[in-house]
């Protein structure tokens, strides 16, 4: 059995984020994830959007550790590799009385410390040479210079990386169903392992309250909420330059319409509670109303170059809870809860691992520098980040990088290659789409999707038969052909 | 590298405007193909039924490409294969790369564009529903099948009745699978007649007209689909929904020609055909860049895709052997009018040769009557008791009509009532 003296139970960008943390100092670190592949829950579907701050309420963690978190995330991208940038984001008003929202958001955001020379109110006119797209019906707006958008599962895809390049083991496919204490240790029975801990670090996502249930802490229930996002062609990329926010309601920051990192053009989400953790649907009506309210805030919407629609769930607790919950369970000392991160959650994950590194520090785990932690890790992108002259030299070393295999992202089989055998591991297509975006773009996969079978059947060992588009269970094919006299 | 003409795509767009270049004296030419063969769709349509206009008999579509092929190889026309090309100067620089040669550029006198068309796919049809495996476009089903031998599924519904669905329908079913049905969102289907008979009854596959694909369920893999008719504004009628349990649904929604290389070149597109605006030379608004086949506009037969790149090969060659000349001084633009959607060619520049207009009606037209009218003035008309979207129209305009539309010097619209 093999034991460590950290196992952080979820590998979205939370707990990628935390094992890579942990991995700083001279720590046995356990990565556990109950799905084939990291970064498969909330990690997978969002806005991606790095807040500014000024949204949440004032003197609690999402407050604090937003503003720590999004002041972390240009360096640590650029550590890790990860698509970043800093386009600033916008909240639109369209009448007096949303002006004074606005400004409201605005001493907020000051109380939250959001730096002052990053939060400005602008009038009509500035807002339009800003963003000319904007809806002709916005009065004004509330700028915040400092938000961002990051590929969010690109983030926790390189924290886990990076994680087992500093030496965390990382368990994949590996459901957390049991855990008992014995000695003073934690056993954890999680799908085929038994993992020995001292301390546990729950960031189950989704599935948080569950695992909690596991020591027999029912402190907290999570409730999924539903959030459904539209899609377009890189064409449509630059319609808006900032994130374009709606002045916010009660059912979150409402219907968004921002670039994102890779020069889509993304608009959603929905907001409605789901009863199912598993529920990446989409409807027809949420999709209507996602189109119908992006269309308020900019002109110009072209519904012909949407690409696809999808779904996330945000992992929101019940009741009375309104705070991320990151604490230790009443039941377990050693038991830590990195629990209920819904927004912004992406924008706070890297000021959260520093948060829960202290607070097992406090609790009395040694925590030495490890001296041989290194924080970069190459980009999964780093080839097609190269100039011509530099892509030459690597194809004339390895051919592989020569051959395009997705041709909507110019991804090649070089790359394809590199990500089923680097950590962590690719193992079904799309796990290859988080990471290289393959079968993403305009023909979502039309041309690619038999070469990329190929390439995985050839490169994992196993029969096309055998692989998955995602979860498990999701076979691509039924079969071979049948066979004619050759068989018979 | 420097070449005379460079041409994008070796499908039987490309390999037959490149026979046809050489022939017309220009030598020095490039085929550039992603593939690992030339050839293009047809290496995966093994289905007969190709070159019934061209050869007066049916090839199956290896057959088909390897004729064009052959006379590629006999004039000993070089093609790069598993080279993509990355982007399409205005100045006719080409950038492509490849496994030998890295990122290279090829400084042409002339382009053919020749990319072909992909496949709709799921999430611009914005069908609402779950992610699971097991959707798959039709032509990507059928190289599955067709090139790598295995079948992408067992229990099958096709949305579309494009083409490729159809005759997917049936090589599924020839593979054992069983097709539940065909929806088809329009009260006709999109496909060629024949391939409906052959395809769909002949093997009892129900096609559902004026119905569609509501939503789709499964976590893992598909689990099936709800389908639903459709009001005549295309939008489902509840009470009609019904479930169909199926592991698979293929796509067949349409093809849109593939013309981002064309867009970076700066070529002006046609925003109902997806291709470029040619002359009847077929060469686009940017001297020196001609375009053929289906990136221009999406055929139902490769035999016209054949024709038209012929032709287009040609016009490079005496583009090039004239010295690279100018755009027509006179320029005739031509309209659809009443149900017809488009024509290609868009605008004609000289009157001095027959130009052959092709086109496609937006809606079935029972008794058609064409008409091609220059102003008020009725040139020319022909009648035909029955015209589909489905299938590719045409018809010759002679130089009489054509002198007599340039002297009157307004554009042509041709319509079909």
């Amino acid at each position: 059995m093999n034991s460590y003296q950290v196992a952080v139970i979820g590998a979205g960008v939370v707990g990628s984020l935390v094992a890579r943390e942990l991995t700083k100092y001279d720590l046995s670190v356990a990565l556990i994830e109950a799905r084939e592949d990291v970064a498969t829950g909330s990690t997978a579907a969002n806005s991606s959007i790095v807040h500014g701050g000024f949204d949440p309420e004032p003197g609690t963690l999402k407050a604090s550790l937003n503003v720590k978190g999004t002041a972390m995330m240009p360096a640590l991208a650029a550590e890790l590799g990860v698509s970043y940038r800093n386009n600033g984001s916008l909240v639109i008003a369209f009448s007096a009385e949303e002006m004074e929202t606005v400004r409201a958001l605005y001493a907020r955001g000051r109380t939250n410390g959001v730096p002052a020379d990053s939060l400005s109110v602008l009038g009509q006119a500035e807002l339009r040479k800003l963003e000319p797209n904007v809806s002709d019906d916005a009065v004004g707006a509330l700028r915040c210079a400092s938000a961002g958008i990051v590929c969010p599962y690109g983030l926790a895809i390189a924290a886990a990386g990076n994680a087992a390049d500093n030496g965390a083991s990382l368990y994949l496919s590996a459901p957390v169903t049991a855990i008992a204490k014995r000695d003073g240790k934690f056993l954890v029975t999680a799908g085929p392992h038994m993992i020995q801990a001292d301390y546990l670090v729950n960031c189950a996502g989704l599935y948080a309250d569950r695992v909690a249930r596991l020591i027999g802490d029912d402190s907290f229930t999570l409730r999924p909420r539903k959030g459904e996002y539209l899609l377009f062609d890189k064409s449509e990329g630059e319609l808006t330059g900032h994130t374009m926010f709606q002045v916010p309601t009660t059912a979150g920051k409402g219907v968004l319409v921002t670039p994102t990192v890779d020069g889509n053009l993304l608009i959603g989400p929905t907001s409605v509670f789901s009863d199912d953790r598993e529920d990446k649907s989409t409807s027809a009506d949420g999709l209507a109303f996602v189109r119908e309210t992006a269309g308020k805030s900019v002109k110009g919407l072209n519904f012909r170059q949407v690409i696809t629609s999808f779904s996330g769930l945000r992992a929101v607790p019940d009741g009375e809870e309104k705070d991320f919950i990151i604490r230790f369970s009443e039941r377990d000392g050693h038991f830590l809860h990195c629990a209920g991160i819904e927004s912004p959650g992406l924008s706070a994950s890297p000021a959260i691992a520093v948060y829960v590194a202290d607070l097992l520090r406090d609790a009395g785990l040694p925590m030495r520098p490890n001296p041989r932690f290194d924080p970069c890790r190459r980009s999964d992108h780093w080839f097609r980040r190269l100039s011509a002259a530099e892509k030459n030299e690597v194809i004339r070393k390895d051919p592989r990088y020569g051959r395009v295999v997705c041709r909507c992202e110019t991804v090649t089989e070089g790359e394809i290659v590199e990500a089923i055998h680097r950590a962590p591991q690719a193992t079904t297509l799309d796990a290859l789409k988080r990471r290289l975006r393959s079968g993403m773009g305009r023909c979502q996969g039309g041309f690619c999707t038999p070469l990329l079978v190929e390439l995985l059947a050839k490169e994992t060992g196993k029969a096309p038969t055998e692989l998955c588009k995602g979860a498990p269970g999701s076979l691509l094919l039924a079969g071979t052909l049948k066979k004619g006299a050759e068989q018979a | 590298m420097k070449t005379e003409i460079a041409i994008i795509g070796a499908g039987p767009a490309g390999l037959a405007a490149a026979v046809a270049a050489y022939d017309a004296g220009v030598k020095d030419l490039l085929l550039l193909e992603r593939d690992a063969a030339p050839g293009g769709i047809l290496q995966q349509c093994i289905h007969n039924g190709f070159g019934l206009h061209r050869y007066g008999e049916e090839l199956t579509g290896p057959e088909y490409a390897a004729r064009d092929v052959a006379e590629v190889r006999k004039r000993n026309i070089p093609i790069l294969t598993e080279t993509m090309v990355l982007s399409v100067a205005p100045d006719r620089t080409v950038t492509a790369m490849n496994r030998q040669n890295g990122i290279f550029t090829v400084e042409a006198k002339a382009i053919v564009l020749a990319m072909g068309c992909r496949e709709r796919p799921r999430g611009a049809l914005n069908i609402p529903g779950d992610r699971p495996s097991g959707i798959y476009t039709a032509g990507t089903a059928q190289r599955f099948v067709n090139i790598q031998g295995v079948l992408p599924g067992k229990e099958i519904v096709i949305l579309g009745s494009g083409d490729i669905g159809l005759i997917m329908a049936r090589r599924m079913t020839l593979e054992g699978a069983h097709v539940h049905a065909v929806c088809e969102l329009m009260p006709y289907s999109g496909g060629l007649n024949r391939n409906i008979v052959q395809c769909l009854r002949d093997f009892d596959i129900p096609l559902l007209l004026s119905h569609t694909v509501s939503r789709v369920h499964g976590n893992g893999r598909l689990t099936g689909v709800s389908v639903a008719e459709v009001d005549e504004n295309r939008r489902v009628k509840p009470e009609t929904e019904r479930y169909i349990p199926c592991d698979t649904l293929l796509l067949s929604c349409g093809l849109l020609p593939e013309n981002e290389l064309s867009k970076g070149a700066g070529v002006p597109l046609d925003p109902v055909t997806g291709g470029a605006s040619v002359n009847e030379r077929r060469e686009t608004a940017i001297p020196g860049v001609f375009a053929c086949g289906n990136v221009l506009h999406v055929h139902d037969l490769v035999d016209f895709v054949s024709e038209e790149a012929h032709l287009a090969g040609e016009s490079a060659a005496k583009w090039v052997l004239s010295g690279a000349a100018g755009h027509a001084e006179r320029s005739i633009p031509v309209r659809a009018g009443g149900k017809v959607r488009y024509t290609v060619p868009q605008r004609i520049d000289s009157p001095e040769t027959p130009v052959r207009l092709f086109f496609r009606v937006g809606s079935v037209a029972d008794n058609a009557v064409l008409t091609v009218k220059s102003g008020q003035t009725v040139l020319a008309a022909k009648k035909k008791r029955r015209m589909t979207p489905g299938e590719m129209e045409s018809f010759e305009l002679s130089p009489a009509v054509l002198c007599a539309a340039f002297d009157a010097g307004e554009p042509l619209t041709v319509s079909v009532n």
